[in-house]
């Protein structure tokens, strides 16, 4: 039984070519962390995934109906998305922003949601301020809490559902990315599908049951993290010549600040070479 | 107290949302129709020839009065300050939804029909039926204006739209830019037109450009009535929408909102709400800008609240402006479209001046 699967989804704008036939299926309760080099194609296949891109070949299954066949409204009973990068136009309390999670629904049951979720991210205490005058790591825990919302009203009337996240933990400070953590894997027990992309590869390797690794628009290595983040997978993807020392519990660890000469042989990278 | 607050110490000393926010709907909407109603009343008896309270309601039916004062009473009222006042809240209401249905849509409070260039496409729409009405639609012509309008105005805006909007992303600054184009464009198109008309359609075109409720009349006021009742009714049925699109198309897909049939309906209301607007009193810049950014600053952005009070407190500011247009400068009459421009291009002015960073400018 899975939640939602990719079946050959290739996408491609102008000539080049964004994904290339990748295949993914995840199961009700699984996390998965995508990650890869930029440009690799993590947020396009996000986007295919959250119904917002039509792939030009293959197809897209949510819970067994072609995600293509869902009305907007009906969608967002089944998956909730927290983009990357939001803002608000009006001047929207957080409480109002929250609320936009339970769609129409008003009342102590909405109320009951909003609280809950605003608790979950931290945010109860600035539940009345204008959302554009909080930070960004603030503003980002806030539509955290309104698609937590969202998710809970669906998952109320259709049964565990699906969370995409795109670089959920961008802006958050160390004690959020913990907590951002704990969270998800909390959903994840209760029987939600979490996809999320992450860039931190520690983060991928504490939160996710099974790493995806994407790269030049293909899946190249899926797996549980300590089979995934490899000296091997490191150097070939992120063309970094690093260590993975892996923690007492077996979790893969990389310190990718440290001085690193690159992994790959040949020419240097186009940007480093002087333009013609 | 709760267990929630006893975790939560903020919980329980919760402060509400800032303004007046917390006011229920319905007292803010009871409110704005109180003041409408009185403003409709004074505006009723001021004028060139005024008319106390008192004689007001006897002209009304709804007291005694000396036969002779209220058969001339009820003359100038029913004649010719009602329908004026009629039209001048009808059309405010129209502007003032439009207004913020546009800003809405664009995600941005400068957006305005006046500004971008949908009214003076409207005006072109109409100015091609005053002069070419005749030979075109034979003896249709005046019935034919509102649609007219409506469909200039519909086409700026879906022109616009496809502009300024970029893989759901809008463009704030190509769309002021691009509207100043449409305005600059149908503008010209409507110059042209005067020099192809006759003296009566010159009056007529003059009229419209300048933005007047001298003309308005009962058969104007009816003419109103089916496009306001399109857009109240329509209203609830895009408010949620609206304020979920502020966080952008793709979220607001991501929440279950069918974005494209949305903007279509949106774009076809303001459009019919414009080109209403447009065809009954010409073309009458700011309200629309204005009204739902002095809402917002009160009441907050939420649509459900937002566009039923903007119908009202447009009204209410078009007639209060229009009440200033025929009286400060009696016997003669300002066109109220000059009014509104010295009343709201300073306030344009401030609004721009503080939202330079978000245009780009």
């Amino acid at each position: 039984m899975t939640v939602i699967a990719a079946n050959g989804v290739t996408v491609r704008a102008g000539r080049s070519t964004l994904l290339d036939g990748v295949d993914l299926a995840v199961a009700p309760g699984e996390t998965v962390a995508i990650v890869g080099p930029n440009g690799a194609g993590k947020s396009t296949l996000l986007r295919v995934l959250s119904g917002d891109l039509r792939p030009a070949a293959g197809e897209v299954r949510l819970k067994g109906t072609a995600l293509s066949a869902y009305p907007p409204r009906k969608l967002a009973g089944h998956r909730a998305v927290l983009s990357q990068s939001l803002s608000v136009a009006f001047p929207f309390t957080v409480d109002e922003v929250v609320r936009m999670g339970a769609g129409d629904e008003h009342g102590p049951h909405a109320d009951a949601l909003v609280e809950a979720a605003l608790a979950e991210v931290d945010l109860l205490a600035c539940r009345d301020r204008i959302i554009t005058t909080l930070s960004g790591g603030e503003q980002h825990r806030a539509h955290f809490a309104r698609v937590l919302v969202q998710l809970a009203r669906g998952e109320a009337d259709n049964g565990p559902g699906l969370l995409l996240l795109d670089e959920p933990t961008a802006a958050l400070d160390l004690r959020h990315q913990i907590d951002f953590v704990a969270l998800t894997r909390a959903r994840a027990a209760a029987g939600t599908a979490v996809v999320a992309v992450l860039h931190d590869l520690n983060l991928a390797a504490s939160f996710a049951d099974r790493v995806v690794v994407m790269h030049r628009a293909r899946i190249a290595a899926s797996g549980p993290a300590h089979a995934v983040i490899t000296e091997d997978m490191l150097a070939h993807v992120f063309d970094v010549a690093l260590k993975s020392c892996g923690l007492p519990a077996g979790t893969p660890c990389v310190l990718p600040h440290m001085i690193s000469p690159r992994a790959r042989t040949g020419p240097p990278p186009a940007w480093t070479r002087p333009r013609a | 107290m709760t267990d929630a607050a006893a975790r939560h110490p903020a919980l329980s000393a919760r402060r509400g949302p800032p303004g007046l926010r917390a006011l229920p709907r319905w007292v803010v909407l009871t409110v704005l129709l109180g003041l409408l109603l009185a403003m409709a009343v004074a505006s009723a008896g001021i004028g060139a020839a005024g008319i106390p309270p008192g004689r007001l309601f006897a002209a009304l039916g709804l007291a005694d009065g000396a036969p002779a004062e209220v058969a001339r009473d009820r003359l100038i009222l029913f004649s010719i300050r009602l329908p004026r006042v009629l039209l001048a809240v009808a059309v405010g209401a129209l502007l003032a939804t439009a207004g913020t249905i546009m800003q809405g849509l664009f995600r941005n409070p400068l957006a305005d029909p006046g500004l971008v260039g949908v009214s003076a496409g409207a005006g072109l729409a109409a100015a091609t039926t005053i002069v070419l009405g005749d030979k075109l639609l034979g003896g249709f012509g005046p019935e034919a204006l509102p649609l007219a309008a409506f469909v200039g105005a519909l086409g700026v805006t879906a022109m616009l739209y496809r502009i300024a909007t970029r893989e759901g992303r809008t463009s704030i600054a190509t769309l002021l830019l691009a509207g100043l184009a449409f305005a600059a464009l149908a503008n010209a198109g409507t110059g042209l037109l005067v020099f192809l008309a006759d003296d009566r359609q010159l009056r007529d075109i003059t009229f419209w450009t300048l933005g007047s409720m001298a003309g308005a009349t009962w058969p104007k006021v009816w003419a109103m009535l089916p496009f306001l009742a399109a857009v109240l009714v329509s209203l609830p049925m895009i408010a949620r929408g609206l304020d979920m699109l502020v966080l952008g198309e793709a979220e607001a897909f991501h929440m279950g909102v069918p974005v494209e049939s949305l903007k279509r309906f949106a774009i076809v209301l303001m459009a019919g709400a414009v080109g209403a607007a447009v065809a009954a009193s010409g073309v009458i810049g700011f309200v629309g800008i204005v009204v739902p950014h002095l809402l917002r600053l009160v009441i907050g952005p939420a649509h459900r609240t937002l566009l039923p009070a903007g119908v009202l407190f447009g009204g209410l500011v078009l007639l209060i402006a229009d009440t200033i247009a025929r009286t400060i400068a009696a016997p003669a009459e300002l066109p109220v479209g000059i009014v509104t421009a010295l009343i709201g291009a300073p306030f344009f002015l401030a609004l721009l001046l503080r939202q330079r960073a978000v245009v780009g400018l």
